[in-house]
């Protein structure tokens, strides 16, 4: 537990040399939030309410997305241990007595924690500060607040989880392009960050229901307005704990196995 | 302490056919036997040297002694754990270098690495205070520890991955070309360093290189492989013994002037005063060379070298074809 707690901080202070991207970071996050909630207005046009998804509620969504993009975005990534698989550095990893799954998930999920950690305040503080409509409202009860806090730190654990197989894929091709493209294009857009669960058609909402994306993202912003009911949401809480076994176990599964077969080139 | 026993790896490498566009449908594979039926065994307290050419299985075997890479075939124990099947076990009893990698964090100073590695060994805080001064001391470090890695130099940097790499007090080093691309003063403090926690903490030291200067200040055995097979396992004198065929001599004169012909001695070179010559110890012997000499009464200097170790490695590749 000390171990991950100082890579934790080791990490924090890595996260702290790069205080200018850190505000660049802001800076990025709140033009995209105000681009977003300016083309969902210009969509949702005199209606107040699509498909049962306020206005407010969508705009709620968008700044907490925004907020902890860290913690729900898929393309967050830590090049350096591309890096290490590309460059054969993984052989130091290897040589750690350390379960390498769990040591790079700690790495993973530190990064995004310190991440969020440097940014989400004054995003939150601003947005709530700014004039309606285009403010983030309050939580609608303290129960859904409380039930939002839970799941977004579910969601985070879940992120970093099926981030992991993005990781697992570089053994295999060795270059990271291909998946992180494919898992950000198609990851963020399954999770709801694109296009908001209810605003999807509904063949595709079922689809998108049944996998674990949403779980990342969809289910706690919208946890947060109201739009997912306490008494509802407490029961998909169980969907979201068994992803993260079930991708879990799988994930360390392939893991060991792809260790297996690593061949670190070179002298 | 290490005991290997037949051990091979092979690669599959896939090679490109006549054209790179066919390759892309099917390719050719190669096997590559990186190593071939290997054995020996080591000692605690041992420093051996592991040398052998580009490419002769070196980096191979110390990958599978470290448990990263899994053999094709053979037995390797290393104080009673299998590397690849008890790994987690296995890495707490070794420290690894290689000369070639970095372990440390690049944007933060090394102190923090140090930190960090001392919570992944789970190292007391008793014993990694007196283990961090002892490698503070030998190692000169104590100016460098604040200084992020990427701000160090080479020789810098390679000392605080030694550092790095026993940090948790190892039973084993393993020492991967520690001293590749070091300056002469890096290098003298690198080898100190390693004789010293030889000498005071009995580390047992495995280690490849070129430079056979490390060779020669190091280590009393040296294991040579070449394709993947071992050719000698010994110590260096024996080696020498071996394998030296020729002395050389210089001899200066107190005039320019020519040399009549002794047997078994051929002039390499005649500058002005100086004259070189090469001894063919099969032939003859140094004794005598010397005798034929002392008949001249012009010489101001004689000195007898040795064939430099080096020489003597490139006649051992030679006679083994490699």
């Amino acid at each position: 537990m000390k171990l991950y707690f100082s890579l934790f901080k080791i990490r924090v202070y890595h996260g702290l040399q790069y205080r200018v991207a850190a505000l660049a970071g802001m800076a990025t996050q709140f033009f995209w939030g105000a681009i977003y909630i300016m083309i969902f207005m210009a969509f949702y046009g005199e209606n107040d309410s699509v498909n049962g998804f306020t206005l407010s509620q969508l705009i709620s969504y968008v700044w907490l997305q925004q907020a902890f993009l860290a913690f729900v975005a898929l393309w967050v990534r830590d090049n350096e241990l591309f890096e290490m698989i590309r460059s054969g550095n993984i052989a130091y990893e290897l040589c750690r007595p350390v379960n390498i799954y769990i040591f790079w998930y700690a790495k993973l999920l530190a990064q995004r924690i310190s991440n969020a950690a440097l940014r989400f305040m004054p995003i939150l503080l601003v947005a709530f500060l700014i004039p309606e409509p285009y403010k983030l409202s309050l939580p609608v009860s303290l129960d859904a607040f409380v039930l939002f806090v839970i799941t977004l730190l579910l969601g985070v654990i879940l992120n970093v989880i099926i981030s992991m197989f993005i990781y697992i894929s570089v053994f295999v091709t060795l270059s990271p392009t291909g998946s992180l493209l494919l898992f950000s294009v198609v990851g963020e857009f399954l999770s709801g960050l694109v296009i908001p669960l209810p605003l999807m058609p509904d063949w595709l909402r079922t689809v998108v229901e049944i996998l674990p994306f949403r779980y990342v993202a969809d289910f706690p912003l919208r946890i947060y307005s109201g739009n997912i009911p306490v008494g509802e949401a407490i029961l998909s809480v169980g969907m979201q704990l068994f992803w993260i076994v079930a991708l879990g176990l799988l994930g360390n599964y392939l893991m060991q196995k792809s260790l297996k077969h690593l061949v670190v080139q070179g002298g | 302490m290490i005991e290997i026993e037949n051990l091979s790896k092979a690669f599959q490498v896939a090679k490109r056919k006549k054209g790179a566009f066919s390759s892309l449908f099917s390719r050719d594979v190669e096997t590559v036997h990186a190593l071939n039926d290997i054995s020996f065994s080591i000692d605690p307290g041992e420093i051996v040297g592991y040398i052998g050419p580009n490419g002769a299985g070196k980096s191979t075997t110390i990958k599978i002694m470290s448990g990263i890479l899994v053999p094709s075939s053979g037995k390797c124990e290393i104080m009673g754990h299998v590397p690849w099947k008890s790994r987690i076990s296995h890495v707490r009893n070794i420290g690894v270098v290689f000369g070639q990698r970095t372990q440390l964090w690049w944007d933060v100073p090394v102190l923090d690495s140090f930190n960090l590695l001392k919570d992944i060994y789970k190292v007391s805080d008793s014993h990694y205070a007196r283990s961090l001064d002892q490698l503070v001391t030998y190692l000169d470090l104590s100016h460098l520890l604040q200084t992020p890695v990427r701000q160090l130099s080479l020789g810098q940097r390679m000392r605080c991955e030694i550092a790095a790499a026993l940090i948790h007090s190892p039973k084993i080093l393993f020492l991967d070309e520690p001293t590749i691309g070091l300056d002469a003063v890096s290098k003298i403090a690198v080898r100190q360093f390693i004789q010293k926690i030889n000498a005071e903490n009995k580390v047992t030291v495995v280690l490849t290189t070129h430079d056979m200067s490390d060779i020669e200040a190091l280590a009393n055995r040296i294991i040579l492989i070449g394709k993947g097979e071992k050719l000698y396992d010994g110590n260096l004198d024996h080696l020498k013994n071996t394998y030296l065929k020729h002395k050389r001599i210089t001899v200066d004169f107190t005039a320019p002037t020519t040399l009549s012909e002794i047997p078994g001695v051929t002039t390499l070179q005649t500058k002005g005063q100086r004259s070189v010559l090469l001894v063919d110890l099969n032939a003859t012997n140094i004794p005598s060379v010397m005798q034929a000499l002392t008949l001249r009464p012009d010489i101001l200097d004689i000195s007898v070298e040795n064939q430099p170790i080096e020489e003597i490695i490139v006649n051992l590749y030679e006679a083994h074809q490699l």
